[in-house]
């Protein structure tokens, strides 16, 4: 074909932007709910469940995510689920994003004190009712910086999915380039596009750091 | 299925009450009983057990032998309801532990509308009541860290008492503050004995627990080793209690 880029290009590369965005809502939602579910099970007062859900993480995050993509996608077909690549991609990133979120989370918890615990206990709250009312309020405070600094890695990671044939954002650069043989310029265009997407997000986690470094010293007893 | 204590019946009870960290012997074998309406103050040196013997009786640590009966819980027992012996027990820490998320008056009124199933209208009144009582009704929508460290141990004094308990546990609430705030939170205590209150606390503060003390409780290597009325802090009978309440822990 050839050619130079035109409007049309740009349209195609457009398109792989909001599949990448696409891919990336379906990892941080479907994650952060998988996710949610591993941090409670860490902590949990079942030694099974806290040994199972270790086991979890540490399997994940002990393979790189390129070869979790290709298992979802190449291992549900052998087991013959035939699976699109989005479907694919989405349920790899999910299991991939909830052992990191799952960790930061559980960090998150545990790091409201102790005595926080105990003093909703004395009150005869239940379990349930000191996590939902007393420490998760609280973690949630101290989670959100980490948790929004670690969306713009997965933004960023979705790139891989290109590899079992996701048409995102890196993909469909690929796509332009093979027909127009300007990978500088292509690719100049993608690093921007994803720079767009990332920085907003980087720029509010750091934004969050500091409100809560000046909140944090407030909280401190006196 | 559990019953009022007849007056002769101790709020709370331990028996050879025994507790290990590891190979570290807390508790070896402590016994003491405090009856409805009576104020025991637990004294003793760093580390002689008394803060944990405290916590014991609100299960914050499971006890490795004895028994202990806490307002007709057998609190020893693997099987003891644990939110039935918390709404009969309140505690107050060193730290105060207020909920920094929430104002104080939702920090009163979370427990009584979350175990008990008060009415919001009725825990705000409530609220507002056991406010009064420490004397911070000013603070009702203040965040706890506006607070000053006495305030905030009001507060927490507040909090405890709006889920009316039958014993209250006060575990050194008085060692974080300075002497002027020391002496609001004293006497927010005083007036919750004047009132009736059963109260075991644990406290550095001898002329405080001389004033206000009916029984002294003196703790030495994990034993209580001294007993009586608080006249035994001007009169010892042990060499251990005299050493302790000689070495500047009476405060002038």
């Amino acid at each position: 074909m050839g050619g130079h880029l035109n409007i049309n290009h740009l349209m195609f590369l457009g398109q792989g932007a909001l599949w990448t965005i696409g891919l990336s809502l379906v990892a941080l939602i479907g994650g952060g709910i998988v996710g949610f579910v591993i941090a409670l099970a860490r902590i949990s007062p079942l030694k099974s469940v806290r040994i199972a859900s270790a086991v979890y993480v540490q399997l994940i995050q002990g393979t790189p995510l390129l070869v979790i993509l290709f298992l979802g996608y190449f291992g549900l077909a052998a087991i013959g689920l035939k699976v699109s690549p989005l479907a694919a991609a989405g349920a790899s990133l999910t299991l991939y994003v909830a052992a990191y979120l799952g960790e930061i989370w559980r960090g998150c918890i545990q790091s409201v004190p102790k005595p926080q615990w105990e003093a909703a206990e004395g009150l005869a709250l239940s379990r349930t009712q000191r996590m939902t009312k007393v420490i998760l309020p609280q973690a949630i405070r101290i989670a959100t910086p980490p948790t929004v600094g670690f969306m713009v890695q997965i933004i960023k990671n979705t790139s891989l999915a290109s590899v079992v044939g996701f048409v995102e954002l890196m993909r469909s650069g690929q796509i332009v380039n093979n027909s127009l043989f300007e990978p500088f310029a292509i690719y100049a265009i993608i690093a921007v596009t994803y720079f767009a997407m990332c920085y907003p997000l980087s720029l509010f986690s750091q934004r969050l750091e500091q409100r809560m470094g000046r909140g944090r010293s407030n909280l401190a007893p006196a | 299925m559990q019953q009022i204590p007849a007056a002769s019946e101790p709020i709370v009870s331990l028996r050879d009450v025994k507790k290990s960290f590891g190979s570290l012997l807390v508790l070896d074998g402590v016994s003491f009983a405090v009856q409805r309406g009576e104020v025991l103050a637990l004294i003793g040196r760093s580390g002689s057990g008394k803060s944990t013997a405290l916590r014991c009786i609100d299960r914050f640590e499971k006890v490795d032998g004895g028994e202990i009966v806490v307002c007709g819980h057998r609190v020893d027992r693997p099987d003891v309801n644990l939110r039935a012996l918390r709404q009969d027990v309140g505690i107050v820490f060193q730290s105060y532990n207020l909920f920094p998320h929430l104002t104080i008056e939702q920090n009163i009124t979370l427990a009584p509308c979350a175990v008990k199933g008060v009415a919001t209208a009725q825990a705000k009144d409530l609220a507002r009541k056991v406010l009064a009582q420490v004397g911070l009704e000013e603070k009702l929508h203040a965040y706890p860290e506006q607070l000053s460290g006495g305030q905030q141990q009001r507060a927490a004094i507040a909090r405890s008492l709006a889920m009316q308990p039958k014993v209250m546990l006060f575990d050194e609430v008085t060692s974080a503050l300075d002497p002027e705030l020391t002496a609001e939170v004293l006497k927010v205590i005083e007036q919750l004995a004047a009132d009736g209150m059963t109260m075991v606390m644990v406290t550095h503060e001898m002329g405080f627990a001389k004033g206000i003390a009916d029984r002294i409780v003196f703790m030495h290597r994990g034993k209580v080793h001294e007993t009586g009325p608080a006249s035994i802090l001007t009169s010892p009978t042990t060499p251990e209690l005299t050493q302790f309440v000689g070495t500047g822990n009476l405060k002038s």
